[in-house]
């Protein structure tokens, strides 16, 4: 029996949205690993020592590539630099947001606010929006209609994708909801999840930030040169490109409107270095299933709960080899998805769930 | 009638540690802070009903699992986003070995 697909409806305020409360696929009980509580407590326990030490390498290195990249303006050789530069600024602010968002990354809670709203700016999120999109996004994941961070709708648009990479589009939608929050306009989407009372922090927010870039801007015209916006604002486009490379791999070409982390996130081996970008965030299914764990901590926990996961996908290429094509099947049958396949270990998906989700994987 | 009820034994709850008790229908969370001090809050999330037992507990503070909203457990007050609303607290005492909660 064939099925005509019927299109998604993204939208905060729309039909997915309102059917996914009504169904009570919203704020679900979600599919966990059993952790003995000793351990879990000992995964879970803060240390500023990680973070302060990665958080001393990462303005350093800013720092170093930035004025190397300012020294040679005007030749080449000021290429290499902003290439660090630009991923420093780009794309390691992604995880900074993030992990200091959740208040893991240090134990003390002002490191994590502090590195979190410079991280903000940088990545161009406002601090007050992005922490409650973030917030939806833990409770709803890839909930159609309900999470606000689903970066690959379906049938996927393959252009915004890869417009990503350089972060365009990202950073326009960026600039538009600045000013427009700058404005003091809080969008209908945006009020289904930041409470009322945080409003006005987004709109402060957004303010002083106009205000920055306003004054980047100016300089820029009065020295009659970008160097100004190569070193604040650009570099969230031109090093954006591992963020997003790293980033689709997490959620990318596998289920939607399941409450099982194991069948929408994807856990990928990485390098050294990626990981140092990301802050271990490619162990994405055991972050999602235990926010609770700081980065740190994640490989430890992996080694902990392997054994009911899937198989970790071995590289970021290997994700990509399985992204793509089906990203391309989406485009002509938008219920396909990428079912993953659990080891013998591990408890099964409870497919009462799931049944109309796996019969659509295996068309 | 007294309505102190009595919840766990003393020994059942590590220091710097919470643990979950039911009772009358009702979810409640016991710590026993690095002080050895005992307290007692509603066990539920203010933010999104996520069990607190299964959080973390470091100082006066008491993480939620599901979204890292803090609370001081021994006020209730609620300590910053995704948390708002303050967390209901009861009164505890150790009598012979146990924890009592005075549940209102």
């Amino acid at each position: 029996m064939s099925t005509t697909p019927s299109r998604r409806d993204y939208s905060l305020i729309g039909r997915d949205a309102q059917l996914a409360v009504e169904t009570g696929l919203s704020a679900a009980e979600w599919y966990h690993t059993e952790i003995p509580r000793k351990q879990m407590k000992e995964l879970m326990q803060r240390s500023d020592g990680p973070a302060i030490r990665d958080t001393l390498i990462w303005p350093a290195a800013l720092v170093v590539s930035g004025a190397g990249g300012a020294w040679f303006w005007g030749s080449w050789w000021c290429v290499p630099f902003f290439f660090v530069y630009g991923v420093l600024y780009g794309s390691s602010t992604d995880s900074r947001w993030h992990e200091c968002g959740h208040g893991t990354a240090f134990r003390t809670q002002w490191m994590n606010d502090a590195v979190y709203q410079i991280a903000s700016f940088m990545i161009m999120r406002n601090p007050v929006t992005w922490r409650w999109s973030h917030t939806r996004h833990h409770t709803d994941t890839i909930i159609v209609g309900r999470d606000p961070e689903i970066s690959v709708m379906r049938p996927p648009d393959l252009a915004r994708a890869v417009l990503g990479f350089v972060g365009v589009l990202d950073a326009w939608h960026a600039m538009s909801d600045m000013l427009r929050n700058a404005a003091g306009n809080i969008s209908a989407a945006e009020k289904t999840f930041i409470p009322e009372q945080e409003q006005p922090k987004a709109i402060r927010i957004a303010r002083i930030w106009t205000a920055i870039y306003a004054a980047t801007i100016a300089l820029a015209l009065y020295s009659g040169s970008f160097l100004p916006l190569m070193l604040v604002g650009l570099p969230r486009l031109y090093g954006a490109w591992h963020h997003v490379m790293v980033g689709l791999l997490q959620h990318g070409g596998l289920a939607d409107n399941v409450t099982d982390h194991r069948l929408n996130s994807r856990t990928v081996y990485m390098n050294p270095i990626s990981r140092f970008i990301y802050w271990n965030m490619n162990y994405h299914i055991e972050h999602h299933m235990f926010p609770m764990v700081p980065y740190h901590a994640l490989p430890k926990l992996h080694e902990l709960i392997k054994h009911d996961l899937p198989a970790p996908t071995p590289s970021i290429l290997a994700g990509y080899r399985e992204m793509i094509p089906a990203f391309l099947r989406q485009l002509r049958n938008e219920d396909y998805f990428l079912k993953r396949e659990l080891p013998p270990t591990a408890r099964p998906y409870r497919e009462e769930f799931h049944d109309g989700a796996v019969a659509a994987a295996a068309e | 009638m007294s309505d102190w009820v009595a919840a766990c034994a003393a020994g059942d709850i590590d220091e710097e540690d919470v643990m979950r008790f039911d009772h009358g229908g009702r979810t409640f969370a016991i710590y026993r802070s690095p002080d050895d001090e005992y307290f007692a809050t509603d066990g539920l999330c203010t933010h999104e009903k996520v069990h607190l037992a299964d959080g973390l507990v470091m100082d006066d503070i008491i993480e939620c699992p599901k979204h890292n909203g803090r609370f001081n457990y021994k006020t209730g007050d609620a300590r910053g986003a995704p948390v708002c609303v303050n967390l209901k607290t009861y009164p505890v005492k150790v009598d012979a070995g146990k924890v009592l909660v005075r549940i209102r």
